[in-house]
C-alpha cells in the first residue's frame, strides 16, 4: 500500500530540525534522512526547503555551523545546537503538543449540541 | 564527524567565502545522495540526475545561501570588530592605569579644552543659534525708526530717535500687506510709576505697558487666566494687569487664585486677568538687565499726543521676506509723511528680524569667544600629541613587538586612536562638569545686560557639540602620533637600542613643530586678550562727566496733588529733610541718570537760521537744584538752579558743553536764549562739562537739563544721594525722613551710582574677562608644551651632555643651550603668531575702542610675556640638564 505522504505545515520544519539535532551535529543530508525515517517514509523534507530553513535558523543562531568530515570522507557542513536553539526547541515542541491536543479534541467531539437559549 | 584533518582547517585562510560554502554544502548532498542511488543500484550517470531532480530549483535555494551567508558574514565582522574594540578599550585601561600621572594631566587638560568650548557653545547657541522662546519667532520682524536720521544722531536721539509715535504705528498697521500681525509696547515705561499696596509693605512695580496684541502676535499664551480683552485696552476700559511669571510667584506665593481678583496700583483696584508663562521673560529679550513684575494695556488713544514713544514688531505673514518687508516699509512711511503734514519726522525705518534685534550686536563678540576657545581646543590638541609622543620612547618597543608579531599597521594605529578616544571622552565627560558650572555661574548674573541670558543652559545640542568636539579632538590629537608610532624601523625599535636615537630624532622634529605651532595659537589669545583688555581699560578710564563713586540713587515718590505750584517747596523740603540725615553730603532729584533711561526733545538758539532738515535733537533731563553738584557733574560756567527758579520768573536751563558748541559755536552761551524746550524761550544759565548719557563709548551728545520746579513734565523721580558712608546703611533713615511728608513712599533700597556703570560695561567686562581668562589657559598649556618638549630632549641628550660635559663643557654652557634651543623655537612661534594676529587683529577691530588693532604695546608685551613663560618652563630642565653628572650619564648610557 501506498503511504500518505504530507506536505509538512508551516514553521514545522524548523522544529524538526532542532529536534533532528538533539543528539548532536548533523549535515544537512543526514537531517532530510532522519526525519523521513523517524516519520516512517511519511514527513519527506525537500532539500528546496531544507537548506533555506538551516540557514535562516543559522542566521538566527539557534544552530552553529562548522566544517567537518562526513561518514563517506567527504567535506561537510555540520550544524549543532546553540543553547538559544534548545530553548527554543522546548517551547516550539510544547506548542505543538497543545495544538495537536488541541486540534485533536475538536475533531473527535462526539456531535454538537445546540446551545441551550436562555428562556 | 570525524576529526578535521590539520589542513583542512585552513581551506579559509584567506577569509571567509559564503558563495563557495553554499556550492561547497549543495555539492555534498548531491554527492550523497547520489551515492545513496548508486547503492541501491541505479546506474551512476542516471542517479546523478536522479538526485538533481529530486532536489528541484538549485539555483534559487544558493541564492538564498548567498545571501543569507553574506549577511551572517558582515554581522560577524562586525562583531569580531565590537570584540577588538572592546579589547582595545581594556587595553588602554590598563595602560592609562600603569601611567596615571599622564593619564591625570591628559584628562585634565582635555577638559579643560573641551569644557570650555561646551560652555562657549551653550552660550553661542542661546544668543545666535537657537531661536528666540516665541512660536514661530523668524518672522517677528523689529522696528527701528529713525533710518533718514544720520547714524550719529540717531544714537543721539537716544529711545526717541527710534520709536513711534501712536498715529505712525496705526498707519502702518493699517496699510501694510507684509504683516499677519502688528504689535508695540511703550518704551517709556518708567514715566508711569506703579505703586502696588495693600499687600504687605508698599512696593514699586515695573510694568510695561502694551499693545492688546502684544502676547498673542509674540505667540505667548498666559498661563494662567487670559490675554486683556479689547475692551481693556480702550481709554475707560476697566483696568486690567497680567503677572508676570516670576512676580506672581515672589509677590503672590504663586497663589492661582489671585487671578480674577483685584490688586492695589496706585490706590485703585487692577483686576489681575492672568499670569504669563515661566518661559516668557520681557526683559531678557526686550530690555536685558531689566526684570519686569506686571503688564497693563497701552491705551493708544492716552498716548497718540505724545511723541514717539512705542517699540514696534511685526509678525510677518508667511512667506514674506525681511527684505519684501522693508521694501514695502519704504514706499509707505514716505507716503504717510505727504499725507500727514503735521508729522515730525517721516519714520524711515529699519526692518530686522527680531533675533537680529535682540543679538545682533554680540555677533561679533560671541564668535571671537569661540574662536578664541576654538585655539584653547588646537593647543590642547598639540600638547596631546606631544604627550603621546613622550611616551612614544617607552612604547616603541611594545608596538613594534605587536607589529612583528603580526599585527597590521592599521591595527596598531586604530589601537593608538582608542586610546586617544577614550581619553578624549573621558575629558569631555569631565568637561561637561565644568561647563554646566560655568554656564550656571554665566547664567546668574542676573545684572549684566546680555539678552536672554536665563535662558543659557547646557542643552542637548551642547551635549551634541561636545561629543563632536571630542571626538574630533582624540582623532586629531591621536592621528599624527599613532601613524609617527606605527611607522619607523621594526629591526631599530627592537634592538636593545635603549634611547632609541634614530626615530628619537625624528620625533623631536616632529614635536618641535608641535611646540611652535602651540606657542603661534597662545600668541594669538594673547594679542586678543591683550587688545580687548586695553580697551576695557580705556573705557574705564573714559571721563565720565560725573562721578559715581560714593553716591546712590533710589525711586521716590512725591504727591503734590495736581497741583504744579506746589511741587517746587514738597521737592525742596524733601531734600531738606533728606540732607539732614547724617551721613548724607548732598541730595538732588532728577526724571533720569546718565547711562540709564533717556528722552529727547528740540534745543534751538533763539534768532539763528537753521537749514530745514537739520538734526535739533537733545536730551532733557528734569533736575531739583543740587543735583548738578551732587552727581559730581561740574559747571564750566554760570549758576546751578535754584528754588527761586520758580513757575513765574523766567524759565531756564542748563547745557552741555556738546550742545553749547551745536547753537552757540564760538560763543558764550550764558544768558543766550533757547526755544523748543518750553512753550516760551528759554535763558541759558549754566554750561556743564559733558556727560556720558547713553554708554561709555559713545561721545556725548547736546543735552539740556531743566529745573523740576519750572517744568511738570518730569518722568518719575529719582533721588540721589551724595555720601561718605555705605549708602544701604542710610536707607532706612531716608525713607523714615520721605514718610513724614509722604506716608505711602513705597519701599526701596540705594542702589550705587557705580552699578550704572557696571551696569553699562557689563557686556565688555563679560567678553574680556573670558577671553583673557582663555588667553591665561592657552599660554598655561602652552607653557606645559615648551616644558615638555625640553624636559624630554634634556632626557633623550643625557649621555650627550655628559659627553660634553666630561670633555670640559662648563654647567653654565649646558644650561645656556638648552635655553638658547627653548628660546629658539619660542621665537619661531612668536613670529608666526605675530602674522596671524595681525590678521586676527582685522577680525576684532570693531569690538575695540581707541585702541588700535595693531598696537604696538599690546604686541609688544605680548612678546615679552610669551618670552618669560618660555624662558621659565625651559629653565627648569635647562637646570637639570646642567646637573648632568658626567660619570653616572656615561655609565648608564
Amino acid at each position: 500500500m501506498e503511504k500518505p505522504r504530507l506536505d509538512l505545515f508551516r514553521g514545522t520544519l524548523d522544529v524538526l530540525i532542532l529536534k533532528s539535532l538533539i543528539w548532536g551535529p548533523l549535515h544537512g543530508y543526514s537531517i532530510t534522512d532522519f526525519i523521513r525515517r523517524q516519520s516512517d517514509d511519511v514527513l519527506l523534507v525537500e532539500e528546496g526547503t531544507l537548506y533555506p530553513a538551516l540557514w535562516r535558523l543559522e542566521n538566527k543562531e539557534l544552530v552553529e555551523a562548522e566544517w567537518g568530515l562526513s561518514e563517506n570522507n567527504r567535506k561537510a557542513k555540520f550544524y549543532r545546537l546553540t543553547s538559544a536553539g534548545r530553548r527554543r526547541l522546548k517551547q516550539e515542541a510544547n506548542n505543538w503538543e497543545t495544538y495537536v491536543a488541541a486540534v485533536a479534541k475538536v475533531l473527535s467531539a462526539p456531535g454538537l449540541d445546540s446551545p441551550q437559549e436562555p428562556a | 564527524m570525524k576529526k578535521i584533518p590539520f589542513w583542512r582547517r585552513y581551506a579559509r585562510l584567506l577569509g571567509a567565502d559564503p558563495v563557495s560554502d553554499v556550492k561547497d554544502e549543495l555539492r555534498f548532498h548531491l554527492e550523497t545522495k547520489t551515492d545513496d542511488l548508486i547503492r541501491r543500484g541505479w546506474p551512476p550517470g542516471a542517479a546523478r540526475q536522479e538526485a538533481e531532480r529530486q532536489f528541484g530549483d538549485i539555483r534559487t535555494v544558493q541564492h538564498i545561501g548567498e545571501r543569507l551567508g553574506e549577511k551572517m558574514e558582515r554581522r560577524k565582522r562586525f562583531n569580531d570588530y565590537l570584540v577588538e574594540c572592546k579589547r582595545d578599550v581594556r587595553y588602554t585601561l590598563r595602560s592609562l592605569r600603569n601611567n596615571p600621572g599622564f593619564a591625570v594631566v591628559a584628562i585634565l587638560v582635555l577638559a579643560l579644552g573641551i569644557g570650555v568650548n561646551a560652555a562657549v557653545f551653550s552660550v553661542v547657541n542661546t544668543l545666535l543659534l537657537r531661536p528666540l522662546p516665541f512660536a514661530d519667532s523668524q518672522r517677528l520682524v523689529w522696528f527701528m525708526g529713525g533710518k533718514s536720521i544720520p547714524a550719529k544722531m540717531r544714537a543721539a536721539a537716544g529711545l526717541s530717535g527710534q520709536t513711534y509715535t501712536v498715529d505712525a504705528y496705526e498707519e502702518f498697521k493699517r496699510n501694510n500687506q507684509s504683516f499677519q500681525a502688528m504689535t508695540a509696547y511703550q518704551t517709556f515705561y518708567n514715566s508711569v510709576q506703579y505703586k502696588l499696596t495693600g499687600s504687605g509693605e508698599p512696593r514699586q512695580l515695573v510694568a510695561v505697558e502694551v499693545a492688546d496684541n502684544f502676547f498673542s502676535t509674540l505667540g505667548v499664551q498666559p498661563g494662567k487666566g487670559r490675554d486683556f480683552t479689547r475692551e481693556e485696552c480702550q481709554k475707560g476700559g476697566p483696568p486690567a494687569a497680567l503677572l508676570s511669571y516670576y512676580f506672581w510667584k515672589n509677590q503672590f506665593d504663586s497663589d492661582p487664585a489671585i487671578v480674577g481678583k483685584a490688586v492695589t496700583v496706585n490706590g485703585k483696584p487692577v483686576t489681575v486677568v492672568g499670569v504669563l508663562p515661566a518661559s516668557f521673560d520681557f526683559g531678557s529679550v526686550f530690555a536685558p538687565g531689566m526684570k519686569v513684575d506686571m503688564f497693563v494695556p497701552a491705551v493708544m488713544d492716552f498716548w497718540r499726543t505724545w511723541g514717539n514713544t512705542l517699540a514696534v514688531v511685526g509678525r510677518l505673514k508667511p512667506g514674506v521676506s525681511v527684505a519684501q518687508a522693508q521694501d514695502e516699509a519704504d514706499r509707505l512711511f514716505p507716503h504717510f509723511k505727504v499725507i500727514h503734514p503735521d508729522w515730525y519726522e517721516d519714520y524711515a525705518s529699519d526692518l530686522t528680524t527680531l533675533k537680529d534685534h535682540v543679538s545682533g550686536k554680540l555677533r561679533r563678540s560671541l564668535v571671537v569667544l569661540w574662536f578664541a576657545v576654538g585655539l584653547i581646543l588646537l593647543i590642547v590638541c598639540v600638547n596631546l600629541s606631544n604627550l603621546q609622543l613622550s611616551r612614544a620612547a617607552t612604547r616603541s618597543k611594545e608596538l613594534a613587538m605587536r607589529r612583528a608579531l603580526g599585527a597590521s599597521r592599521g591595527r596598531v594605529i586604530r589601537q593608538l586612536l582608542t586610546e586617544s578616544l577614550v581619553l578624549s571622552i573621558a575629558g569631555a565627560v569631565l568637561g561637561l562638569c565644568f561647563a554646566f558650572a560655568i554656564v550656571f555661574y554665566i547664567a546668574h548674573q542676573g545684572s549684566m545686560t546680555l539678552p536672554l541670558l536665563g535662558s543659557i543652559r547646557v542643552d542637548s545640542a551642547s551635549l551634541g557639540w561636545t561629543l563632536l568636539v571630542a571626538v574630533s579632538v582624540g582623532v586629531l590629537f591621536g592621528v599624527a602620533p599613532a601613524v609617527k608610532m606605527s611607522g619607523g624601523n621594526l629591526q631599530h625599535a627592537l634592538k636593545d637600542n635603549g634611547s632609541g636615537m634614530a626615530s628619537g630624532r625624528s620625533h623631536e622634529r616632529f614635536r618641535a613643530t608641535l611646540v611652535v605651532s602651540e606657542i603661534a595659537l597662545a600668541c594669538v589669545l594673547l594679542v586678543g586678550a591683550g587688545l580687548l583688555l586695553r580697551s576695557f581699560l580705556r573705557v574705564l578710564d573714559v571721563d565720565l562727566g560725573f562721578e559715581p563713586s560714593h553716591a546712590a540713587s533710589m525711586q521716590v515718590d512725591y504727591d503734590d496733588g495736581g497741583k504744579f505750584a506746589a511741587r517746587g517747596p514738597i521737592l525742596q523740603e524733601m531734600l531738606r529733610r533728606v540732607s539732614a540725615v547724617p551721613g548724607i553730603e548732598s541730595a538732588g532729584i532728577a526724571d533720569m541718570l546718565p547711562l540709564d533711561r533717556n528722552r529727547s526733545w528740540g534745543l534751538a538758539a533763539v534768532g539763528a537760521n537753521y537749514p530745514k532738515d537739520r538734526d535739533d535733537s537733545a536730551l532733557v533731563y528734569l533736575v531739583t537744584p543740587g543735583y548738578i553738584p551732587t552727581l559730581g557733574m561740574r559747571l564750566r560756567a554760570g549758576r546751578d538752579f535754584a528754588w527761586s527758579d520758580t513757575p513765574d520768573k523766567q524759565h531756564v536751563i542748563i547745557i552741555n558743553e556738546a550742545a553749547a558748541r551745536r547753537e552757540w559755536p564760538g560763543q558764550d552761551p550764558i544768558g543766550k536764549m533757547a526755544n523748543d524746550v518750553d512753550k516760551t524761550p528759554v535763558r541759558v544759565i549754566g554750561v556743564i562739562a559733558d556727560v556720558r548719557e547713553s554708554s561709555l563709548e559713545v561721545a556725548s551728545s547736546p543735552q539740556v537739563y531743566i529745573p523740576m520746579t519750572q517744568n511738570p513734565d518730569a518722568e518719575g523721580a529719582t533721588l540721589v544721594v551724595r555720601t561718605k558712608i555705605a549708602p544701604e546703611s542710610l536707607a532706612s533713615s531716608v525713607l523714615t525722613a520721605l514718610r513724614t511728608l509722604n506716608p505711602s513712599q513705597p519701599a526701596s533700597e540705594f542702589r550705587p551710582l557705580q552699578s550704572l556703570v557696571d551696569h553699562a560695561v557689563s557686556p565688555r567686562r563679560f567678553f574680556v574677562l573670558l577671553v583673557a581668562l582663555f588667553a591665561a589657559l592657552g599660554v598655561l598649556l602652552a607653557a606645559l608644551g615648551i616644558y615638555g618638549v625640553i624636559s624630554y630632549s634634556v632626557t633623550q641628550k643625557t649621555q650627550e651632555i655628559g659627553v660634553r660635559m666630561a670633555l670640559g663643557a662648563t654647567t653654565g654652557r649646558v644650561m645656556r643651550d638648552v635655553l638658547a634651543s627653548t628660546l629658539r623655537l619660542t621665537v619661531a612661534g612668536i613670529v608666526l603668531g605675530t602674522a596671524a594676529s595681525l590678521a586676527v587683529g582685522r577680525l576684532i577691530a570693531s569690538l575695540l575702542y581707541s585702541t588700535s588693532p595693531w598696537d604696538a604695546r599690546t604686541f609688544l608685551g605680548m612678546v615679552l610675556a610669551l618670552v618669560a613663560v618660555a624662558l621659565v618652563s625651559g629653565y627648569f630642565p635647562a637646570r637639570r640638564a646642567s646637573r648632568v653628572s658626567p660619570m653616572s650619564a656615561l655609565r648608564n648610557g
